[in-house]
């Protein structure tokens, strides 16, 4: 392990897909860390490669996938080199994941106390009823309301929340290390997605499980995630801790992204988008697979691939834009906007700590 | 539910009565008459006969008559049989059919679900194609081809089993296996088709990430979801072997009430036709019935409540 607190480490993945046409080339050389109790948040849009990489780190891809390089060291030891037997072990033990679609990744045929008291009878080698007293417990950890006599039910009679909250409970009732949910509110109304993202947050403290969190919504990122990884065409576009992404983001796709996204502050009539489309991984493009789509791109965008610029020491960007030689360009106005709101907002956090901090060592020394 | 059986009864009893009227009639339009292959018989012992049987009176009183004897249990005698009430000539004949009908539909569904789950697991390599070749010979061969078929390879040419008597167990393999091949094929075919369905969705994705293994995940989450769906078609499968089942029963030389029905149709002997008719007619809503109520119980989702719908 190159960080003592990871828990994941991601190095140069890289997936095909074998298909009629070719070969897709879903996940191209990515690399990413996994701090210890950390939420990192994998955000693109649809086809960029997030719900690949995660299914390779649970080893659940579909037949056709080939990884055909990389490794994901996990306690020091490599999940690509796991047998299906190792790996059976691993998920759901150590490993969890919250699917998508809450109303159809239920089995409709089973009790839910006892598909909560599944994973404890497989890893832990649980007598039902002594699994079942202990779902129960999780049932009742994730707020489902008279849980002793729901733990009898079956996943039609509860709600589309409920059932998320149900999924929660299965994921986490072996206190995983490490937990994946792969757009866990897409599928929800708004106001049930802030129940779920809380009751997320709040089991997260209790039981200090790493969260990979997989979504394109931003507006969800920014209140759950501590770091961002944006993904685009199968490749890690930029990553930073959240107010850096957000408030100082250095690749267009991320400018493009976060100006797609309406805010309190967003004005005009038209909502920004990135033209185009993203390209056909069949054939990736040489060079910046943004370029195409790209307003800022440069000759260089096209001919050779961006490596990774450092911005800090934890936000690192792979455009052109940030080589010493490249032309000055300004972002979106949106971007601007926001980079300008948070050094104001990082001016008066410094002034409130300076106002605060001083009154109180004062009263510390008089006492 | 107990108000939803009355229901079902109340339905059952409508269809029968449908069943007995139109089946009446149409009888009643066959060509011939019970006596057509006497003809050695002269105009007055014909017209006495006749007048004995209540075969004189017309057609609309008669079917009157054979209402009212058969609301209080009567359905006749036999022509065929002189002094044989049709009640006993079924129940002494339908053993046979039962036993058939049922070993046919218990090892065709069995096998189907083998077949069709084998072939789900093992999607698109060459066991999937077999099952799927199977399935497809099982539905386009009739059971009466492969009763002649089994006849002559295992019966005659290997001299296995008995090629038509009536006997013990040994007797009802042949006529079971020509049966069964037509259940196999759809339910395999149905099998395979749910399970594909049913292995490429979100509860079995989160099944295999709880880190179930592929036998428990097929067994605990795949099996039990598939095989649902196949209640709906045992109905349609229980009408295939009866139908299926009066031929065979020829072939075989099986006393049953299928190759009586057969005899029956051939000699006009109207009470036997009627009686028949509603015997497979009462079996079918019974099994169509007992599909429903079976459905409620296995899958949660389907609950049968009072309340009409």
């Amino acid at each position: 392990m190159d960080n003592e607190k990871d828990i994941l480490e991601v190095r140069n993945l890289q997936v095909d897909f074998k298909t009629y046409a070719g070969d897709v080339k879903a996940i191209r050389n990515v690399s990413f860390d996994l701090r210890k109790g950390e939420t990192l948040a994998i955000v693109g849009e649809s086809g960029s490669g997030k719900s690949v990489t995660t299914r390779t780190i649970m080893g659940l891809n579909a037949t056709n996938a080939r990884i055909t390089n990389g490794s994901i060291m996990y306690k020091g030891e490599d999940l690509l080199k796991k047998s299906e037997k190792e790996m059976e072990g691993i998920r759901g033990q150590d490993i969890a994941e919250i699917f998508q679609d809450p109303m159809t990744s239920l089995d409709p045929t089973m009790k839910i106390g006892r598909q909560i008291a599944e994973p404890l009878m497989v890893h832990k080698g649980m007598k039902k009823e002594k699994a079942l007293a202990q779902a129960l417990e999780m049932m009742k950890l994730v707020g489902i309301t008279d849980a002793e006599n729901r733990i009898n039910d079956y996943p039609h009679q509860f709600s589309g929340g409920m059932r998320q909250r149900i999924v929660i409970a299965i994921a986490l009732v072996n206190y995983p290390e490490i937990l994946i949910a792969d757009e866990p509110t897409t599928a929800l109304d708004v106001t049930i997605q802030a129940q779920i993202l809380n009751l997320m947050k709040e089991l997260q403290d209790k039981i200090s499980t790493s969260i990979i969190f997989i979504t394109h919504d931003l507006g969800v990122v920014a209140g759950m995630a501590d770091r961002v990884a944006v993904m685009y065409a199968g490749k890690i576009v930029e990553y930073g801790t959240v107010d850096e992404i957000f408030y100082n983001p250095k690749h267009p796709y991320t400018w493009g992204l976060l100006s797609s996204m309406p805010t309190l502050d967003t004005k005009g009539d038209e909502l920004p988008s990135i033209p185009g489309t993203p390209p056909d991984l069949l054939d990736p493009p040489v060079g910046d697979a943004f370029a195409a789509r790209n307003q800022y791109a440069l000759k260089i965008d096209t001919e050779k691939e961006p490596p990774f610029f450092k911005v800090s020491d934890t936000h690192y960007a792979a455009t052109w834009l940030l080589h010493p030689d490249a032309p000055k360009v300004t972002p979106p106005e949106q971007i601007v906007a926001r980079q300008k709101k948070y050094a104001e907002m990082q001016a008066a956090l410094r002034k409130h700590q300076a106002d605060h901090t001083t009154p109180v060592e004062e009263e510390e020394e008089q006492q | 539910m107990a108000k939803y059986l009355a229901k079902r009864i109340f339905y059952l009893i409508l269809t029968l009565f449908i069943v007995i009227t139109v089946t009446f009639f149409l009888m009643k339009l066959l060509p011939g008459t019970p006596l057509t292959n006497q003809a050695k018989l002269s105009k007055s012992q014909i017209a006495l006969i006749y007048q004995q049987y209540g075969l004189d009176k017309p057609v609309w009183q008669q079917y009157v008559l054979y209402l009212a004897g058969a609301v209080k249990g009567d359905f006749g005698t036999s022509f065929q049989f002189s002094d044989q009430p049709v009640s006993y000539l079924i129940s002494s004949r339908i053993e046979p059919s039962l036993q058939i009908g049922l070993q046919a539909i218990i090892v065709g569904v069995i096998l189907g679900i083998v077949v069709g789950a084998f072939g789900a697991m093992k999607q698109n390599t060459w066991a999937d194609t077999t099952a799927t070749i199977v399935s497809i010979l099982g539905i386009s061969i009739p059971s009466f081809v492969l009763a002649v078929l089994l006849q002559y390879y295992l019966g005659l040419k290997a001299g296995w089993f008995p090629i038509a008597e009536w006997g013990g167990f040994i007797y009802t393999v042949l006529p079971t296996l020509a049966l069964a091949f037509t259940p196999l094929a759809e339910s395999a075919r149905f099998v395979r088709t749910e399970m594909v369905d049913v292995l490429s969705s979100d509860y079995i994705e989160l099944a295999k990430a709880k880190g179930l293994s592929r036998t428990s995940v097929i067994y605990h989450h795949a099996l039990r979801n598939s095989l649902i769906p196949l209640i709906t078609i045992v109905g349609p499968l229980a009408v295939n072997i009866m139908t299926g089942s009066m031929v065979v029963e020829n072939i075989f030389s099986i006393p049953g009430i299928g190759e009586q029905f057969v005899k029956s149709v051939l000699t006009n002997d109207y009470p036997t036709i009627m009686g028949l008719t509603i015997v497979y007619s009462f079996m079918l809503c019974v099994v169509l019935l007992i599909t429903d109520i079976l459905y409620g119980i296995v899958d949660p989702r389907i609950r049968i409540t009072g309340k009409a719908n």
